[in-house]
């Protein structure tokens, strides 16, 4: 909302600049957004007066004037023709400023120096229909003389500091400069008074020319309506347009500028008909018909349905109550007789059906906040009163009022101790009661019972008693005091204590953390080769989506991964470590009918500088780092997303933890990424169920280990893991440690055989090992590899 | 005898001093003290002298033995510090050749700056809470005393799943989760995603962070909700901030404010980050509004709380002085290594 300073003043008395203004108007809740000021962008333009034209000695269509502009005298040449010695005009000096961010500097015009430029209306950014005296082509020759030298902006009257207010939803009275004016008073301790309003009427009765009919009460509690005869159609005056402009509004007409004026300084939107386009001269409340049209003033052709209120005549809807008179009905130039409506609307329907209709206009704004039923008429006089002292029109006698609302006033019980235990202050009572009666609360100092004006439909219980005290009485005042009483145990629970350490156990291994969208495009399903049929398609879908890009939750996190790595690769980083813990949303049955599951999943993503095994060493000091020990990491041919051959799955027991791997060369293509590509997915919750991270102290070892090595030769197919657990079968207790370091095909090795090497580690805890003790074993093992696995020894 | 003596001295003397290896050593110890040396060879022929002569001869080829020896072991020791010396230069690398770096990697930026704030409120006894992202309207708009046709529902633009399924606008559901599970005294926050529909742009992000917190207890009042978040303002931005709490409307609080910080970068006196204003706004806060108290069955005339909220990338943003929020999601590696 803005309001122009200049407006205040016809409350009240206020002379303060806009900075203090603002700064003390937002501690109070009215929250100042901007000073906006009226020719801010004209600087260094005066009035002067011509003391001389002459020839250009050079140039036939230029002239050259001798100009004083107070305190000195100004050599300007110009093309223009309309001037004369002795006119006063604007003058823009050197380094003066003009609209549309024009510096003027001095120079030479074809060889005679010019020390500044006089300027036409258009050149001082203004309209000639605010200054109608202006000239219509040339230099803006001013209408009487003026002191030389003065601000140009002074003698426009382009001095105007408009204040734009961020209003809140619950304070639509503050969307009026009334309101504005009230708050402004009690912020700044004025007397604040609302002039008296009084309509001078004809004899002629309205009711003769017009009738109201209300059939969907419901929906407009009140419908009040004027009819004013021998209606002048004309400009308003210049203080109206400029009040009009200053408040972001179009001026138009004087009738359509009245309806605006009134809905600007009493909050009550306003609309003006034609009645001699009213079939049956005759308005009607009541909801639209589903699908009929109707052609608003902006000249759109709108379709409504049966959950919106319209005014209609006879015959036809004439606009969409609340939200825009139609076209049909509009005020013309040839407009003789009125009907002015000012009705009250239910806020929520008037919402619904600017929204469905997709126009928000200033009246529907604040239709659907709520607005007073008290104010319809008021509001409906004060436009009257203004037709007549603009000589727009007659106003005929009485008002066609249709009010079926009946607002009970809210009484709510002050209780200051309770108010004042609640806030942290001591505030009087005294002071209380003032600043509620300033805010035109009635309080009944017996009973300490306050009734709460109709205008403030926020205020409903004690609450809103104590924020409308604390707010004037300055939040800043309220001493800041730490909490007391019964004190909390603070602190992260077990699963918000495992997320920590997951991520800086992967952030210590070199993986970035990173953040996705959690919804998704349906299409990823394709691009990561998820089956048809497959449970993950299964998902919650947005009724309401930006775009299908981003229309369904995600049940996996692959392909947020994939595009971060393939953004990173089109951006030619090299290498990428990455992870995120992000949701995926799995609903319990389709269509929708309860709150999906929500599962975190630990996702890691690398390519550049790695292979497979670097990933799994990631995932393998993860779990480490879990305290998660007996698992089994298998391959896993049949995941769609991955390489069929480099793909493996981690399991505990018979519990899938989760899946990694290199991602499927044809993933790849789709989403872009060059290079090979890793990546791995592991369930949290099935993580957090396995984790043991209560960490119990083991003896250091008391007798020295003894270690072997082993070389062998088995067929291809042959798995690490297989030798591995044979090795763990056969040397039973003695087995501190099996690690393989080499793994070797080609020459002297058979075709379809490898060989293979581990050193293996022996340590007994109640003895030092002798040579025929660890022999025992290790014979155990290689008979058990020959055996189980058709190993040879080398 | 005694002048052999002395030319063995001086011989063995300037013989050491221009050794230049062990083994020239070892040639000289042989040459001098060796079993064939000339100073045994010297000392064999003791038997020709008087038994006057003996004792003072003897005495001085022992001085000469010693002091060849001991000399052999300062030119051994020489030898050595001096090999050292010349392994010690072949071995000289160029130590402004690359390191081997093994770099950690980086927690995302928001991640960073949440960790902060949460440890912050840990530290006056808060617990962390959360709830689910795809929530019930019930939850996310009606108990917080925002109806179906409310207009607080246009300033959020809402995604919907079904009727009564969207997905959360704010963390605030998760409060009415906590307070209707637990009694009082209840201290938390609750940090995560929420959802708007707003188009993506440097400043809007159709998802982003939030962090709410709750306090209900007997006796809590405005001046405690001022006094918490004036000691988060000054741990997160330094114990200079100065706030300020600005009159504002939440439908479920009452009464309402905003606070602002002191601007961390200029200090109040205007700058780009805080355009000029001095004061950056950075939270919404209140009392928690009796209504809502009520609808998850705690008595307001005996309870009483506040609530706060503030956007995670908001803070962020101005922190790190990061201009455009879709870097937060694109993460580029580029951006994410500066943190």
């Amino acid at each position: 909302m803005k309001m122009p300073m200049s407006w205040l003043n016809d409350y009240m008395n206020i002379d303060i600049t806009p900075e203090k203004y603002s700064s003390a108007m937002t501690m109070s809740g009215s929250k100042v957004e901007g000073i906006e000021r009226t020719g801010e962008d004209i600087q260094n333009v005066v009035v002067g007066k011509i003391l001389t034209v002459e020839k250009h000695p050079n140039a036939d269509r230029l002239q050259v004037c001798q100009v004083d502009v107070g305190d000195e005298v100004l050599q300007i040449v110009t093309g223009a023709t309309n001037i004369k010695v002795g006119d006063y005009v604007p003058i823009a000096k050197h380094e003066a400023k003009l609209p549309g961010d024009i510096t003027i500097k001095k120079g030479k015009l074809r060889g005679v120096e010019s020390n500044g430029m006089m300027c036409s209306i258009e050149e001082l950014g203004l309209s000639r229909e605010d200054y109608p005296n202006a000239p219509e082509h040339g230099i803006f020759v001013l209408d009487k003389e003026y002191p030389l030298g003065k601000d140009i902006r002074e003698v426009l009257g382009l001095n105007e500091n408009i204040i734009e207010f961020e209003i809140t939803s619950n304070r639509p009275d503050c969307l009026s400069i009334i309101g504005l004016a009230r708050e402004t008073a009690v912020t700044f301790d004025k007397e604040f008074k609302i002039p008296e309003v009084y309509v001078q009427e004809t004899e002629e009765e309205a009711s003769k020319y017009a009738s109201v009919e209300v059939m969907d009460a419901d929906l407009c509690p009140r419908f009040a309506a004027r009819v004013v005869k021998n209606v002048r159609i004309q400009p308003s005056p210049k203080w109206m347009r400029d009040r009009l402009k200053a408040c972001g509004i179009r001026p138009i007409n004087n009738i359509v500028d009245i309806t605006n004026y009134v809905m600007l300084e009493y909050g009550q939107p306003m609309h003006a008909y034609d009645l001699k386009l009213l079939k049956g001269n005759k308005i009607i409340v009541r909801r639209a018909e589903d699908g009929e049209v109707i052609r608003t003033l902006d000249e759109q052709e709108r379709k409504l349905d049966s959950s919106m209120l319209v005014i209609a005549d006879a015959e036809e809807p004439v606009g969409v109550a609340g939200v825009m008179g139609g076209a049909n009905s509009e005020i013309r130039p040839d407009t003789t007789i009125i009907l002015f409506e000012s009705a009250n609307f239910l806020g929520s329907s008037v919402r619904m059906t600017a929204k469905k209709l997709g126009m928000r206009t200033e009246a529907s704004s604040r239709f659907e906040k709520g607005l007073d039923v008290n104010n319809v008429v008021p509001a409906l006089n004060r436009a009257c009163q203004l037709v007549v002292e603009l000589g727009a029109g007659e106003v005929l006698k009485g008002i066609i009022d249709v009010n079926n609302s009946n607002p009970v006033p809210v009484r709510i019980p002050l209780r200051p101790e309770k108010i004042n235990s609640f806030l942290g202050t001591r505030i009087s009572a005294q002071y209380m009661v003032e600043i509620l009666t300033k805010l035109g609360f009635e309080v009944d100092m017996e009973n300490m019972m306050v009734t709460v004006p109709s205008f403030r439909p926020d205020v409903e219980a004690e609450a809103d008693l104590a924020e409308e005290i604390a707010r004037i009485y300055g939040y800043d005042k309220i001493e800041s005091t730490l909490l007391s009483g019964n004190t909390t145990l603070g602190g992260k629970n077990y699963k918000q204590k495992l997320e920590d350490r997951i991520k800086s156990c992967l952030i210590a291994q070199g993986l970035s953390e990173i953040t996705t969208y959690s919804f998704t495009s349906p299409r990823v399903f394709d691009s990561i080769r998820i089956t048809q049929d497959s449970e993950l398609r299964k998902v919650v879908t947005i009724s309401n989506p930006l775009g299908e890009e981003n229309s369904i939750m995600r049940t996996t996190t692959l392909p947020s991964m994939l595009e971060v790595m393939s953004r990173n690769y089109n951006h030619r980083v090299e290498q990428v470590r990455l992870f995120e813990l992000g949701n995926i949303y799995i609903p319990k049955a389709l269509p929708v009918q309860e709150l999906p599951e929500e599962k975190i999943i630990v996702t890691l993503g690398m390519y550049g500088d790695c292979d497979f095994y670097d990933l799994k060493g990631t995932v393998e000091e993860l779990l480490y780092v879990l305290g998660i020990h007996q698992y089994e990491i298998v391959p896993e041919k049949d995941n769609p997303s991955f390489h069929p051959g480099r793909t493996a799955k981690v399991l505990k027991g018979k519990v899938e933890l989760g899946v990694l791997g290199e991602v499927h060369p044809d993933v790849l293509d789709n989403y872009d990424i060059g290079v090979r590509a890793y990546a791995a997915m592991l369930d949290f919750n099935l993580l957090m169920e396995n984790a043991n991270v209560e960490v119990q102290y083991t003896p250091l070892p008391k007798y020295p280990a003894v270690t072997r090595d082993i070389a062998m030769l088995v067929r291809d197919d042959v798995l690490a893991k297989q030798i591995e657990d044979a090795i763990k079968k056969y040397s039973g207790k003695l087995l501190e440690d099996c690690k393989l370091f080499d793994v070797y095909k080609g020459k002297q090795i058979p075709e379809g055989m490898k060989s293979v090497a581990y050193s293996i580690t022996f340590r007994s805890s109640d003895k030092t090992l002798t040579d025929e003790d660890v022999q025992k074993v290790f014979n155990k093992i290689v008979d058990g590899l020959r055996n189980d696995l058709g190993a040879q020894l080398r | 005898m005694r002048e052999q003596l002395r030319t063995i001295q001086e011989n063995a003397e300037q013989e050491l001093a221009i050794v230049s290896s062990m083994q020239e050593l070892e040639n000289v110890r042989i040459k001098y003290l060796g079993k064939k040396g000339q100073l045994t060879q010297v000392l064999r022929g003791m038997g020709s002298l008087s038994p006057e002569e003996r004792p003072a001869i003897g005495q001085l080829a022992n001085e000469i033995r010693s002091y060849i020896e001991r000399k052999l072991e300062d030119t051994k020791k020489m030898l050595i510090q001096k090999e050292k010396m010349q392994r010690l230069q072949q071995e000289s690398i160029d130590v402004t050749m690359p390191g081997k770096r093994r770099s950690m990697g980086k927690k995302h930026p928001l991640s960073i700056v949440l960790d902060e704030i949460k440890d912050i409120f840990i530290g006056m006894g808060f617990q962390i809470a959360e709830g689910p992202e795809v929530e019930l309207d019930y939850y996310n708009f009606e108990a917080l005393n925002i109806p179906k046709n409310h207009p607080a529902r246009d300033e959020q633009d809402t995604f919907y799943i079904n009727e009564n399924i969207v997905l959360r606008t704010q963390t605030s559901p998760v409060q009415i989760r906590t307070m209707e599970k637990h009694k009082p005294p209840i201290r938390i926050i609750s940090p995560g995603r929420v959802y708007r529909s707003d188009a993506v742009d440097a400043t809007h992000s159709p998802i982003f962070h939030q962090i709410e917190g709750l306090v209900v207890d007997k006796g809590v009042t405005m001046g405690n909700l001022k006094g918490t978040l004036e000691v988060f303002a000054k741990r997160l931005y330094g114990e200079q901030t100065k706030v300020r709490f600005r009159p504002h409307h939440f439908p479920f609080t009452e009464p309402s404010a905003e606070m602002d910080v002191s601007c961390f970068v200029c200090g109040g006196d205007g700058c780009r980050v805080c355009k000029g204003e001095g004061w950056i706004e950075i939270l919404g806060a209140g009392m928690v509004h009796p209504k809502v108290l009520r609808i998850c069955g705690i008595d307001p005339e005996e309870y009483s709380g506040f609530a706060f909220g503030m956007g995670l990338e908001r803070i962020v943003m101005k922190r790190f002085g990061i201009d455009d929020l879709r870097l937060f999601f694109e993460n580029d590696v580029r951006f994410l290594k500066q943190f």
